[in-house]
């Protein structure tokens, strides 16, 4: 396996308490002023130029989180977060409109670079299509919507979705662009008053991706975000929504890092998919921000609500997430299967390492008439780390022919960890099928040792060994993702034995 | 000339067991010796030291490979340096394809010697080439390795690792163990091949029946964690007959 050459490779290169992404972009930011008031609210709304309807959207989301509560039912453990210590908004003071590559900072262009994200290369790659007969998966092309701190700096391949009808854009564009596209379907699958977080971010989102595909388009390309936490005590607060109208099929490509803090940063995204008769949507995730230090200092909170609605008929949304940052992972990506024959799938491997908490699962949601869900999740516990994984599969009265099928599969590595599975099952209906299977396995030392003796690592055993474990929802990948993930996978675990 | 493999007084214990008791053994390169023994003996203790596995603790004695310092080496070095101890009970490794297993090791140690890794179409050129000989099913490299393996395939699968890494001294461990004889003519005959002027082999087994088709030059007897008897191949037809008995009371 390559990629665990490369990893060590990697690995070696960096301390063990030096974060790889934990480097600092020194640029100018324009802030929202400290603490969460109506004031912050309106300056945010202001900032981008909102309209009036956008603000009084934002101001109800902020009303109604003040009267709710921070959710205790994770299995984590943190101190309480002063919501009143943190900055809700940072942007990157623009030297002017930006209409090319060329005109972004480079700055930030070099913090891409030492990301490896190749924005450059993706924007030299547009219009060269591959011959006939010389299909190379590896150079498909990725539409590049960047996310730098909260505002999107560049966005590529448009013309080329635009042929295709596709919208893709900051969500602050289209709010302006297309305020009836995003009227009608933001807040229609997580609404404002869904939970703490959601609600939170309900009231400040900075900033974050829209798509629509329009009715019997497939997307011509993966479209992908990377999105990056740049600035001291900044909370981020991505909104993303993508809807897929009748018949069309997208694939949408999220990936995170975030440089080395002391302090712990809050994250509270919001994504919200829709999924039209016959539509298709693959929403794929690598999320490595920062998860503390080896004492457990610092690293990402995660408070993340993601949400498909297969609101169609034949419909099929599909999640498959790769988590191994954060400090604290409380993120549940879901399926409403409303539509009849709906598909909703979750494919998840997280790992914690540390001191990391990890709660995270899904909800299948089972509405509409013959309505089938997937789960396979993965969780790796090493270091002091506790892994939980948490779902609901859920039948409604009226959801005849509902079938489920979940596999939960925990690995630890060590002895100072944990592994949880938490799974809720209700079946209001006599004719839903839900079979759930579960395992809990320890790596184990005679294997790493038969590796060891074949000669590889240490390090290059557990690496080998956990590739192996989470094969099943790798695979489930688009291409140059999975080979991002399994070099991630490697990386995430230094450390872990020994 | 050094010898290959150079063991002196070795004395090992694990769990504060002693089990080796300052045993003496020297194999040469293109030497095939077989080391028979009673349970207990310290047979599968003697492979795991030499390869380094953990909680074994050595509390005397010394051994050079090569001239070089064995002890002295973590375990994933000793590979690299040449040592392959086929397993009595290959471990299983779900979701990792056999030759993926094999790739990722060859080019491990490749890595560890200084030398250029192969790329993936060379390995399995060269795995492919070597699985024929031991027939091995092509599909069986794509299987997760050791999963769901019969016996006879496990085996099979340990000698093909042998053969596509190398070794300069290769230990096997009750090679011949839940074998039947169409399994072990293969895997012996496997082994066979592998038989070089520059490579040494340690054959460990309980019984005489492995010896008939891979023939030892020399062939040792341990008990108590001590070798006891050494002799030619006849040594062992000889074990055949009267068993383990005067041994075992003469080592205690």
């Amino acid at each position: 396996m390559p990629a665990v050459q490369e990893t060590v490779d990697r690995v070696k290169r960096i301390d063990v308490d030096q974060y790889r992404y934990g480097f600092e972009t020194l640029i100018e930011s324009d802030k929202a002023p400290k603490g969460l008031s109506e004031e912050t609210v309106k300056f945010i709304s202001e900032k981008k130029n909102e309209p009036a309807w956008m603000l009084q959207w934002r101001l109800e989301a902020y009303r109604r989180w003040l009267t709710m509560t921070e959710p205790t039912w994770a299995r984590v453990d943190y101190p309480k977060i002063d919501f009143q210590d943190l900055y809700y908004y940072s942007a990157p003071k623009p030297k002017k409109t930006i209409t090319s590559l060329d005109e972004i900072d480079p700055e930030i262009l070099k913090t891409y670079e030492k990301l490896g994200i190749p924005l450059r290369e993706v924007a030299m790659l547009e219009g060269v299509e591959p011959k006939p007969g010389e299909q190379d998966p590896n150079r498909r092309k990725i539409a590049v919507d960047a996310v730098f701190d909260s505002v999107s700096v560049a966005t590529t391949f448009k013309a080329e979705l635009k042929k295709a009808g596709v919208i893709f854009m900051p969500i602050s564009e289209a709010i302006r662009e297309h305020p009836d596209l995003v009227q009608k379907y933001l807040g229609s699958v997580v609404p404002t008053s869904d939970n703490f977080y959601a609600t939170l971010n309900s009231a400040v989102f900075s900033d974050g991706s829209f798509v629509y595909v329009p009715p019997g388009v497939r997307c011509p390309m993966e479209l992908s975000t990377y999105f990056r936490i740049n600035e001291r005590n900044t909370g981020q607060f991505e909104r993303t929504l993508i809807i897929a109208d009748k018949g069309s099929y997208v694939s949408y490509l999220e990936g995170c890092t975030a440089p080395q803090r002391d302090e712990n940063q809050l994250h509270a995204a919001v994504v919200e998919l829709v999924a039209h008769d016959d539509a298709e949507i693959k929403y794929s995730t690598v999320q490595n921000w920062y998860p503390g230090n080896s004492e457990g200092k610092g690293g990402i909170y995660n408070f993340v609500t993601k949400r498909g609605d297969c609101r169609g008929n034949n419909s099929k949304i599909s999640w498959t997430q790769v988590e191994t940052g954060s400090a604290i992972t409380w993120k549940y990506p879901s399926c409403i299967l409303r539509g009849d024959n709906s598909r909703g799938e979750f494919y998840s491997i997280a790992i914690s390492n540390g001191y990391q908490q990890v709660d995270s699962g899904t909800k299948m949601i089972h509405l509409g008439k013959n309505t089938s869900s997937r789960i396979i999740s993965k969780g790796i516990a090493a270091g002091k780390s506790q892994n939980t994984y948490r779902g609901l599969v859920t039948a409604h009265r009226k959801a005849t022919g509902a079938r489920n099928f979940t596999a939960c599969d925990s690995l630890l590595i060590g002895d100072k960890c944990g592994a949880h599975t938490v799974p809720y099952i209700e079946a209001k209906n006599s004719s839903a099928t839900f079979e759930h299977e579960a395992t809990t396995s320890k790596i184990s030392e005679d294997v790493l040792f038969y590796c060891i003796q074949r000669g590889l690592s240490q390090e290059e055993a557990v690496g080998l060994v956990v590739n192996g474990f989470v094969k099943d929802v790798l695979q489930q990948l688009p291409m140059e993702f999975a080979v991002e993930a399994q070099k991630l996978i490697s990386i995430s675990l230094e450390g872990s034995v020994g | 000339m050094t010898a290959l493999l150079d063991i002196r007084g070795l004395k090992a214990e694990i769990d504060g067991r002693q089990i080796l008791n300052g045993l003496d053994l020297c194999v040469g390169k293109g030497e095939v010796h077989a080391i028979m023994g009673p349970n207990g003996a310290g047979k599968s203790t003697l492979s795991y030291v030499l390869s380094g596995k953990p909680g074994y603790e050595i509390t005397g004695g010394e051994v050079y490979l090569n001239g070089e310092d064995l002890l002295a080496m973590a375990p994933d070095e000793r590979a690299a340096k040449g040592l392959f101890l086929a397993f009595q009970y290959p471990l299983e490794i779900p979701g990792v394809a056999t030759l993926t297993f094999l790739r990722t090791a060859l080019n491990a140690q490749r890595k560890k010697r200084g030398e250029e890794e192969l790329s993936s179409p060379d390995v399995l050129k060269r795995v492919r080439e070597l699985a024929k000989q031991l027939s091995i099913d092509p599909e069986m490299l794509k299987r997760p390795l050791n999963v769901g393996f019969s016996g006879g395939e496990k085996k099979r699968n340990e000698t093909l690792q042998m053969a596509l890494l190398e070794p300069r001294l290769c230990v096997l461990d009750e090679t011949d163990s839940g074998l039947d004889i169409d399994a072990l003519r293969i895997v012996a005959d496997g082994v066979n091949r592998l038989r070089a002027a520059d490579r040494g082999m340690i054959v460990i087994t309980h019984y005489q029946r492995l010896l008939d088709y891979i023939v030892p030059d020399v062939v040792h007897v341990l008990a108590a964690g001590r070798i006891v008897k050494t002799g030619g191949k006849e040594l062992a037809l000889e074990l055949e007959a009267t068993g383990y008995a005067q041994y075992q009371s003469e080592a205690a």
